[in-house]
């Protein structure tokens, strides 16, 4: 099991391999389908964005409000699918981790092999669990999105798999 | 003439709302532990165990056991000798409301599908009436997240596609699917009916008891194949390959039009939020 500290360094991303169980500590920023047209259209009219894209990792979730005591909600993945047209614009931009759950579109994978990103995956449906790695959760942008808005969670021992490394290579290949 | 106390109605959609987020069915925690040992692959046992044990947490620290608090669904068997004074969807709607809040659960509701503006409530939910005998009032609930619901799909074959027809677009449908509804999945099918009959059939077939049989010996044996058929396809726990890819089919059927053959498939992922709770009229 690999441990790995964000922001993440170039080398450190190419050298993960597909199917390679990760444990992820550091700062994470959650964005899913309404923030990612948002950071879109803030690349094209060329305002600033909420966060500096570059080493950092998105992770596409959209948690449930946080109980008095705790810093987060349920926070498992949402499928990544729906952000591949926009995934594919911000990783021109510079972002080149993700987190998701479930297998995304050759455009996205064509992408991904040119811009050498890295798509992680962390187990669905398992949001109780995971919060439990959320130490601190801070709102840094998009506020009247709610659950959709992005947030700057600090994670200890964060686990995901790599679901399709730098060049290209995919697990879900194998099953689909 | 009986009926049923609108406040008491709330309080138990409300707490019918929470406690489905929370628990997870004890009947899919079996399930989900008999398909670890099964499973040879370290992944996909990791992933098995790892929801066994976050149904575990949520139900301890009594929280969401997915982020994914759902569209609330309400199937309704209302007793003909019950009488509401007041409006039974209304007080339906404000036990979903009160338990999306106070259960802190997310809220998931746009307004309007193109606008997409949140109710910020949760509201509305959908709710489906049937009318049934007796003096009860029979209430399921699902909380249906959208990662299952959106790789759910229905056609209309024709009667010469036959049994085949239905197995290819059963097995089609859970291949396109792939690891976005979070597998394991439970399938609802319908078969028959018209279109949005079949829907139906396939949504309330998901309502059955995981451990039922169908009773038509049709649909039992089409139950039993198709499990059997979709696990072989390898796609296993979240996709990562691996022999459980489904829990459990459930088929319901009905009669249809000699020149149709609908099929709709309903997937539900392994965080199956029910709860069912029926409720005695009292004396007006
Ligand atoms: S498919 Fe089910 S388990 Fe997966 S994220 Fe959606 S609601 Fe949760």
């Amino acid at each position: 099991m690999r441990h790995l500290q964000t922001p993440i360094d170039e080398a450190t991303r190419l050298a993960l391999r597909v199917g390679e169980e990760v444990m992820l500590s550091g700062i994470i920023y959650t964005a899913r389908d309404q923030a990612h047209k948002r950071l879109v259209e803030s690349l094209n009219k060329q305002e600033p964005l909420p966060f500096q894209f570059a080493g950092q990792v998105v992770y596409y979730t959209g948690p449930t409000p946080a109980k008095l005591g705790h810093p987060i909600g349920s926070c498992g993945p949402t499928s990544s699918y729906r952000m591949d047209p926009y995934s594919i614009i911000l990783m021109n931009a510079g972002l080149k981790i993700m987190i998701g759950k479930g297998n995304r579109s050759e455009e996205f994978r064509r992408s991904l092999i040119q811009t050498k990103s890295v798509y992680l995956v962390a187990v669905g449906g398992i949001g109780a669990l995971l919060s439990k790695t959320v130490k601190t959760a801070k709102l840094i942008a998009y506020p009247d999105l709610q659950s959709e808005a992005v947030v700057e969670f600090e994670v200890e021992n964060f686990p995901v798999i790599v679901a399709t490394d730098s060049v290209g290579n995919d697990l879900f290949d194998r099953s689909n | 003439m009986k009926t049923i106390n609108r406040d008491s109605l709330i309080q138990t959609v409300r707490n019918m709302v929470i406690q489905a987020a929370t628990i997870l069915n004890p009947l899919v925690i079996q399930k989900l532990k008999d398909a670890e040992k099964q499973e040879t692959s370290s992944l996909a046992k990791n992933v098995l165990k790892s929801i066994c044990d976050n149904a575990a947490i949520a139900k301890n620290d009594n929280i969401p056991m997915c982020q994914d608090t759902g569209v609330a669904v309400f199937f309704l068997h209302i007793g003909n000798e019950l009488f509401f004074p007041y409006s039974l969807y209304e007080a339906i709607q404000e036990g979903t409301r009160q338990g999306y809040l106070d259960g802190y659960l997310r809220k998931s509701v746009v307004a309007h599908p193109l606008e997409r503006i949140n109710t910020k409530d949760n509201t509305p939910a959908i709710i489906h009436t049937e009318l049934a005998m007796g003096d009860t009032l029979d209430i399921c609930f699902a909380a249906k997240g959208a990662g299952s619901e959106n790789m759910s799909r229905l056609t209309m074959l024709t009667p010469a596609d036959g049994e085949k027809g239905v197995k290819d677009f059963v097995l089609e449908t859970i291949r396109l699917a792939g690891g976005k509804p979070c597998p394991p999945i439970i399938v609802g099918i319908g078969i028959g009916g018209n279109f949005e009959k079949c829907a139906y059939l396939a949504k309330t077939a998901l309502m059955r008891p995981l451990d039922d049989e169908a009773a038509n010996p049709i649909d039992r044996r089409l139950e039993n194949e198709l499990l059997e058929a979709i696990n072989a396809l390898g796609i296993g726990p979240m996709a990562f390959g691996g022999k459980t890819t489904c829990l459990q089919v459930k088929v319901n059927s009905y009669p249809c039009h000699i020149a149709s053959l609908p099929v709709a498939v309903n997937i539900q992922c392994h965080a199956a939020r029910e709860t069912h709770v029926i409720l005695k009229g009292e004396d007006l």
